[in-house]
């Protein structure tokens, strides 16, 4: 019995939700001794103060939608799925072997290939917890996070024992070839006339991600598969009545929500480092939960929170530089935002919607 | 591999099952009570940073222990608030804690001591100290038992005995009593006890209490362990416990032996590289992965079923 508009359910809960997340990391600040409007301020001219800075916001950005659509992929089917860090792993292990199989000619070339590679190894760890969750009705959170922690030690052994250079000390694959190497932000707005700090980790990728949230779109809301998924999202028992398969949607959602996390391996394996390094993937899977459910599930509001995200992360690695506040404190606002969305929703919304019952019964008189 | 070899092993194996098992079991009241809990590596960290902090201020591991074991409660309590009175999503507040938990810790520690979000190391009473039970030097030289009495069983810090003594405990205190009966109850079947006229949501929170307790203890044992607080000290080890949970299906004893095993693996782990078995080699990353693997075997129902109570990430809605 929401009697809430629909505008406050999807921009003033979430809008509330930030401004509380910020005033209590604003505390958090002004407790450990440092100034929380200074260090606004940097994180602000940090990561929008400069070309520099905005590619690496919009890199961070990029990142996010790719887990943030993961999440929320599954999410529709009523799935959490806690592995995009695992598979945003094994994305960068398909996208490596794919950028160092062959000295490719033109990035062109590699990057439909490659992206096939990242897609392929993303679904591919996802269908194990996504069949066994479908045939087995093993909890797909549970089995989502043990399958993080194998990833990372698959990882940990073949970064050490098999991709790794001979003669070299870090555990990294070798660098790719130059046929494999993307267009960053400087390479692509040069022909424009337009100076973009060469040294910013922002590339082709972005665009990448902007055509997945398109797909995104088009698949839950303009196709018979999104439908299906979305409904058994909704209920179960509805899905079966209407000849949905309950195992059919959970797999296919899982394998989709895995290769939008291999995908992601494009911006950070392939158009930032350029080989395959040990935690490439730095916590943006689990970052993509933050995003979903601050993006209420919807394309526009996931692009807006992995850029906001992708604000907080560039933001934060200014702080720790110039205020040495620890780069952690992004993990504080996020988990300060998770909490709030996921979990402390009802302490906002409640009162919110006796407002709104309470307008709506004045009006009425 | 001689003897000796085998009891230091099992030895260290012991040091490296206590943390696992103190939060294993804060998950099983947790778990029983119908409150999924993922925050129990926050919970823990939370505990590990308070309890080094404490610990090195004052030179006391004990006021360290009460102000791990109140850092703990603080998560458990916000834990509790939002799958209890708010009837959020248990699954997610559990998420967001660990990381809550893993900020504040780093930022806080970093304020406070200026070393990257360590605490400087702590020494002497500041630590527990290993105790040696009764005859563990006379008996040392006897064949075989002595060497198991005196270096295996003996020479452990206090947490160690507690660790062991509350698998116990805990069995005796959910199956032997009225509240562990309630509280199992609840887990089950929430409107059931509610319609017996007990209250649902302070069985509850007496779980979540019990569990911030017990993830205190695994907080404050590992900073007294290493010597003091390292961000991210507790390395996923709230995972590998709520993974033993599921592998010993929620029941006390069998979580004893779940965290025996995955405190034998990562003992094995750190002593040895990799491990030769005739012409192969496994890594050691192998066994990391290991406790993993074998939880997603049992969830996916190939030996023997795990399952959970069954009102478990439901909150409880009271009819009108």
């Amino acid at each position: 019995m929401s009697k809430m508009p629909k505008w406050a359910d999807v921009a003033l809960i979430p809008f509330l939700n930030v401004m509380i997340a910020f005033a209590l990391s604003g505390l958090l600040i002004y407790a450990t001794g440092k100034d929380p409007f200074v260090a606004i301020k940097t994180m602000i001219e940090g990561s929008f103060g400069s070309t520099g800075g905005i590619g690496y916001t919009l890199y961070y950005t990029t990142n996010f939608i790719f887990t943030g659509l993961a999440v929320s992929v599954a999410y529709q089917a009523g799935l959490f799925n806690i592995g995009g860090e695992g598979q945003a792993m094994l994305g960068g292990l398909g996208v490596a072997l794919v950028c160092l199989a062959i000295d490719w000619p033109h990035w062109m070339i590699a990057l439909p290939a490659a992206m096939i590679g990242g897609a392929l190894f993303g679904a591919a760890w996802a269908f194990i917890p996504a069949y066994l969750q479908a045939k087995r009705g093993s909890h797909i959170v549970i089995t989502t996070i043990m399958f993080n922690y194998i990833a990372a030690a698959l990882l940990g052994y073949l970064l050490t024992k098999v991709l790794k250079v001979r003669g070299k000390m870090a555990a990294e694959t070798a660098s790719f070839p130059d046929g494999a190497h993307l267009p960053t932000f400087h390479d692509m707005l040069a022909p424009f006339g337009i100076a973009f700090n060469p040294n910013s980790p922002a590339n082709v990728s972005f665009i990448l991600a902007l055509l997945c949230v398109v797909f995104y779109w088009l698949l839950i809301w303009r196709t018979r598969l999104g439908f299906e998924i979305r409904s058994y999202g909704e209920s179960e028992t509805a899905a079966i009545y209407a000849g949905i398969s309950p195992a059919k949607i959970t797999i296919i959602a899982m394998l989709i929500s895995g290769a939008l996390c291999g995908l992601m391996a494009i911006n950070n394996v392939m158009g930032e480092a350029e080989r395959l390094i040990d935690n490439a993937v730095e916590g943006a899977g689990f970052i993509g939960i933050a995003v979903a459910l601050m993006g209420r599930n919807h394309p526009i509001g996931i692009v807006l929170a992995a850029l906001l995200f992708g604000f907080l992360y560039q933001g934060a690695a200014e702080l720790s530089f110039w205020e040495s506040i620890p780069r952690e404190l992004i993990f504080a606002i996020q988990g300060i935002m998770i909490l709030l969305i996921g979990a402390y929703d009802n302490m906002v919304r409640a009162p919110l919607e006796r407002m709104f019952v309470a307008l709506a019964k004045e009006k009425e008189e | 591999m001689d003897f000796l070899t085998i009891i230091q092993i099992l030895d260290s194996s012991l040091r490296l099952a206590t943390p696992l098992l103190f939060a294993c079991l804060a998950g099983l009241f947790s778990e029983r009570s119908g409150i999924v809990d993922i925050g129990l590596e926050g919970k823990m960290l939370a505990a590990a940073f308070l309890a080094g902090a404490v610990a090195y201020w004052t030179g006391n591991i004990w006021l360290g222990l009460v102000a791990g074991i109140a850092g703990s409660l603080f998560i458990s309590l916000l834990h509790g608030i939002a799958s209890i009175t708010l009837k959020g999503d248990q699954l997610i507040s559990g998420v967001a804690l660990n990381f809550l938990a893993a900020g504040l810790t780093v930022v806080i520690g970093q304020s406070w001591f200026g070393l990257g979000g360590r605490t400087p190391s702590i020494t002497g009473g500041a630590r527990f100290q290993s105790i040696d039970l009764p005859f563990a030097e006379a008996l040392a030289d006897v064949p075989v038992l002595g060497p198991i009495y005196s270096e295996l069983i003996s020479g452990h810090t206090i947490l160690v005995y507690v660790a062991l003594l509350a698998v116990p405990i805990s069995w005796f205190v959910l199956y032997r009593t009225r509240f562990g009966l309630r509280l199992r109850a609840v887990g089950e079947n929430p409107s059931a006890v509610d319609t017996a006229g007990i209250s649902v949501v302070k069985l509850r929170f007496a779980a979540i209490v019990i569990a911030g307790v017990l993830c205190g203890l695994a907080g404050t044992y590992l900073a007294s362990l290493a010597a003091g607080f390292v961000k991210d000290m507790t390395a996923g080890r709230g995972y590998i416990a709520l993974a033993a949970l599921i592998f010993a299906k929620w029941r006390p004893w069998y979580a004893l032996i779940a965290c025996m095993l995955f405190g034998f693996l990562e003992a094995v782990g750190n002593r040895y590289q990799s491990i030769q078995l005739g012409d192969f080699t496994i890594p050691v990353q192998f066994m990391q992965a290991l406790p993993y693997i074998l939880t997603v075997i049992i969830l996916a129902g190939f030996i023997g079923k795990a399952i959970p109570p069954r009102a478990s990430a439901q909150p409880y809605i009271k009819e009108r």
